[in-house]
């Protein structure tokens, strides 16, 4: 290379950077649409169910009278309920503490084959203030809107 | 009182800003020599006013005067004055305050101090200083004014949000932000050496201890929050690649990338384009960061207080600065002269690499963090995380880790492989050993990487101080090892995490006991306890690893009453070989309680890395300085000695 110009030197390292560039580009883009773990509300996983392996969101309501402790202590079923349908959800961990039933709630994990979903993990806002006690008392219709205010960017 | 008068000053620094914008721009024409040397003294009357205003601020927060909004809606009488004075910068208004300080108080250092640039160069400089400075001037004064007033005065505030009364957050947020006013400078040198085309050395020189020290404090800063959030959520976690950390990580390897190819500009006069642009990638990603953060565009765990009229203010300005700045770099890059050549075995080729990596992972990591926003736009809510982000950034990391072994061993300019090859065969070795140990003891593919190069690392960071007489050797070249071992360091740490972590969820009656990698943790009670606002359930827990002596473990659940709101407070028991991480969890019926155990071996490298690579730069800032002390010397020395000799002829 130290026989190049100085042009051809500043144009291969250029081309270099473009290149490196445009492949991370690429290789983003192409991990994004395996990877990006997609947005589910309840009606949404009864239409059109994910895959097993496919890691996923599920965000509604936790139906009321639906919180179950398992025996071993540290594991719950309940269900998550938003737009007329409703999912089986089973959960081992430590519950965060705004979750309860009749708020929104985000589960991230997995739909397994006999149709529970397996969650990984909880998320529910764990700041008051930002969840709205509207949500209280509200129609299933609303709850999707609400689940989604509640848990924006979660 | 003070409150008027922490306004006024922000007014009068404003003016001055505006004055400096304007005599600092004049005086890049030839005949504007007269006005022109008004910048400097606005730059530096300009710092103390926005000081004087800061300094207001945290007065009206320590003396809780709630006839000043901010104070009523973030802070509150019984708390402790640490936290009262933390409040200041922990709310929006006084965190734009804050950056606007330390932005100020830059320029003031520069207008000072900096005389080596052509003057030209330096008036172009500040008046860039201060075009960015104006932007956030009126951010401030028309969108969030920090020291507008309640009347009737508020009866009592409101507090501050439990999770960021913690020691360690009260100046996390500062020290990012260091960071990112940090590369604001560099952003306003960059300009004005485009302004002006002159990217020498010398430029490289003058803005080379800004971007160390920039990168210093993000590098202390992602450090504090990586622990923050690891102790703190009680997730067990030390990295959620949730958008706020990405907006810090991003300026970060910016700045990397940017300390690196300024490098090279100062030693050797190559990269001037890129370095330039760099400067305004760097800057850009500062700016993306409190972007980010500020608007709740992309909200996340970490997010407190967000706004959309906010968001868009900071967006215009971003549009603003950075399209003026790419403008004006596709205007002027063209007329940059090539710099020097180098050879494809040199230890600028190095640093090509090590550059071209860090930028990939920054698209990488950029790509990954606007993506939800992307495609919310076509009404599809996803969430881009680990599965995304650990790949795909380890495909480029790598490859940097191997040049990062290399590199430092080879010359500027032209240099034969085989020359490093014998050194370097050390470094070699150990991660085809380390490699081969973990591949029989199935360690995962990522971890097996990670202590592979880590360890290979760490022997090659060393190497540079192979033959050198260690009292002599510059403390540049310790800061690079320093930096360089921290990296290796923090590695290790995380893929010993990643690698070997165990983990344990239990309902314990009180005096059960279970175990967790040769621990025996043993429950032996839950009491209530109070603090000073707030209350908790505390676990009496003892950890012991075989027949050794005791630790006490106190995990607690607090409640909070200022506002309402409850925070986990995990347990930590830290050895020298890793940590215990424990977490009370809810009442499990029959009168249980849910433990939550992790041991996560080494853990604590990842932090310890982090520190050293901080004190690195440290350490590098301090030899720039010290070579530039001595410069100094040696030319004024130069100079009476010239003085002598000519009036010795005379």
């Amino acid at each position: 290379m130290s026989a190049m110009k100085a042009k051809h030197q500043r144009l291969v390292l250029i081309v270099i950077a473009v290149v490196a560039l445009i492949g991370a580009g690429l290789l983003a883009a192409w991990a994004l649409r395996n990877q990006a773990s997609y947005f589910y509300l309840p009606d949404q996983i009864a239409q059109n169910p994910p895959a097993p392996d496919q890691a996923v969101r599920l965000g509604g309501m936790v139906q009321r009278g639906s919180v179950r402790q398992l025996s071993d202590g540290v594991s719950i079923t309940f269900a998550v309920g938003g737009r007329g349908a409703s999912v089986p959800v089973r959960y081992s961990g430590i519950v965060p503490d705004l979750f309860t039933e009749g708020s929104g709630v985000v589960a991230e994990g997995h739909l397994q084959p006999d149709g529970t979903f397996l969650a990984d993990n909880l998320l529910a806002k764990h700041d008051e203030n930002y969840t709205p006690r509207e949500m209280q008392g509200l129609e299933d219709g609303d709850a999707a809107q609400m689940a989604r205010d509640t848990t924006v960017g979660l | 009182m003070m409150a008027n008068i922490g306004l006024a000053a922000l007014w009068l620094a404003t003016a001055l800003c505006v004055l400096q914008l304007a005599v600092g721009a004049l005086g890049m024409r030839d005949q504007g020599e007269e006005v022109a040397r008004l910048v400097r003294p606005a730059a530096i009357v300009q710092g103390g006013l926005v000081a004087i205003a800061f300094a207001s601020l945290i007065w009206v927060f320590a003396i809780t005067d709630l006839s000043v909004a901010l104070v009523a809606a973030n802070s509150h009488a019984d708390k402790p004055l640490i936290f009262k004075l933390a409040g200041a910068w922990g709310n929006h208004e006084g965190s734009m305050l804050l950056w606007v300080t330390v932005m100020a108080v830059a320029g003031a250092a520069i207008a000072a101090f900096e005389y080596r640039l052509p003057e030209r160069t330096m008036r172009a400089t500040l008046a860039a200083q201060a075009f960015v400075g104006l932007g956030f001037y009126a951010f401030l004064l028309f969108s969030s004014n920090p020291f507008a007033r309640l009347a009737p005065p508020a009866a009592t505030g409101a507090g501050l949000n439990p999770l960021l009364q913690d020691i360690g957050l009260a100046f996390h947020p500062p020290t990012l932000y260091f960071g990112y006013v940090g590369l604001s400078v560099a952003f306003s040198f960059v300009v004005g050496a485009l302004l002006t085309r002159q990217v020498t050395p010398d430029f490289a020189r003058a803005v080379r201890p800004w971007i160390l020290g920039a990168w210093v404090f993000l590098t202390v800063g992602i450090t504090a929050g990586s622990y923050w959030a690891y102790y703190e959520l009680g997730w067990g976690g030390w990295w959620f690649w949730d958008p706020v950390e990405n907006a810090s990580l991003m300026p970060w390897l910016a700045a990397t990338a940017l300390l690196h190819s300024v490098g090279v500009l100062a030693a050797r006069d190559a990269l001037r384009t890129w370095t330039v642009l760099l400067g305004v990638i760097a800057f850009s990603m500062s700016m993306v960061g409190t972007f980010l953060v500020r608007s709740g565009v992309l909200t996340s765990v970490h997010a407190f207080a967000v706004d959309p009229e906010r968001g868009a203010f900071i967006l215009a300005l971003l549009t603003i600065y950075i399209g003026g700045a790419l403008a004006l770099f596709a205007l002027r890059g063209g007329s940059i002269a090539e710099g020097e050549r180098f050879a494809l075995a040199s230890r600028e080729s190095a640093l090509v690499v090590n550059n071209v990596m860090l930028s990939a992972i920054l698209a990488v990591v950029l790509v990954g963090t606007l993506y939800p926003l992307l495609t919310e736009a076509f009404d599809t809510r996803v969430s881009v995380g680990p599965p995304y982000f650990n790949p795909v950034s380890a495909i480029f990391a790598v490859p940097m880790l191997v040049v990062m072994m290399a590199g430092p061993l080879l010359r500027w300019r032209r240099d034969r492989l085989a020359r490093i090859a014998r050194p370097l065969a050390a470094a070699a070795a150990v991660t085809v050993v380390a490699g081969l140990v973990a591949v029989a003891m199935g360690v995962a593919l990522l971890p097996l990487l990670g202590i592979a190069l880590g360890l290979g690392l760490v022997v090659a960071s060393i190497l540079p101080l192979l033959r050198r007489r260690l009292t002599r050797t510059p403390l540049t070249v310790w800061g690079m090892v320093a930096a360089h071992l921290g990296i290796a360091v923090a590695v290790l740490g995380m893929a010993s995490e990643s690698g070997f972590s165990s983990e344990r969820l239990v309902a314990l009656e009180p005096g059960g006991q279970t175990q967790i990698a040769g621990w025996t943790v043993h429950l032996e009670g839950v009491d209530p306890v109070a603090g000073p606002n707030w209350t908790a359930l505390e676990a009496r827990m003892t950890a012991r690893r075989g027949e050794g002596a005791p630790y006490e473990l106190r995990p607690q659940a607090r409640s909070f009453t200022d506002p309402v709101q409850s925070t986990t407070e995990s347990a930590l028991l830290t050895t020298w070989n890793g940590q215990l991480y424990a977490v009370l969890g809810n009442a499990a019926g029959e009168g249980r309680w849910q433990v939550r155990l992790w041991w996560k071996p080494f853990v604590t490298l990842i932090w310890l890395g982090g520190l050293l690579v901080a004190f690195g730069g440290v350490l590098s800032i301090a030899g720039h300085l010290l070579v530039r002390r001595r410069q100094g010397a040696i030319r004024s020395q130069l100079v009476q000695r010239r003085a002598e000799l000519a009036g010795a002829t005379v």
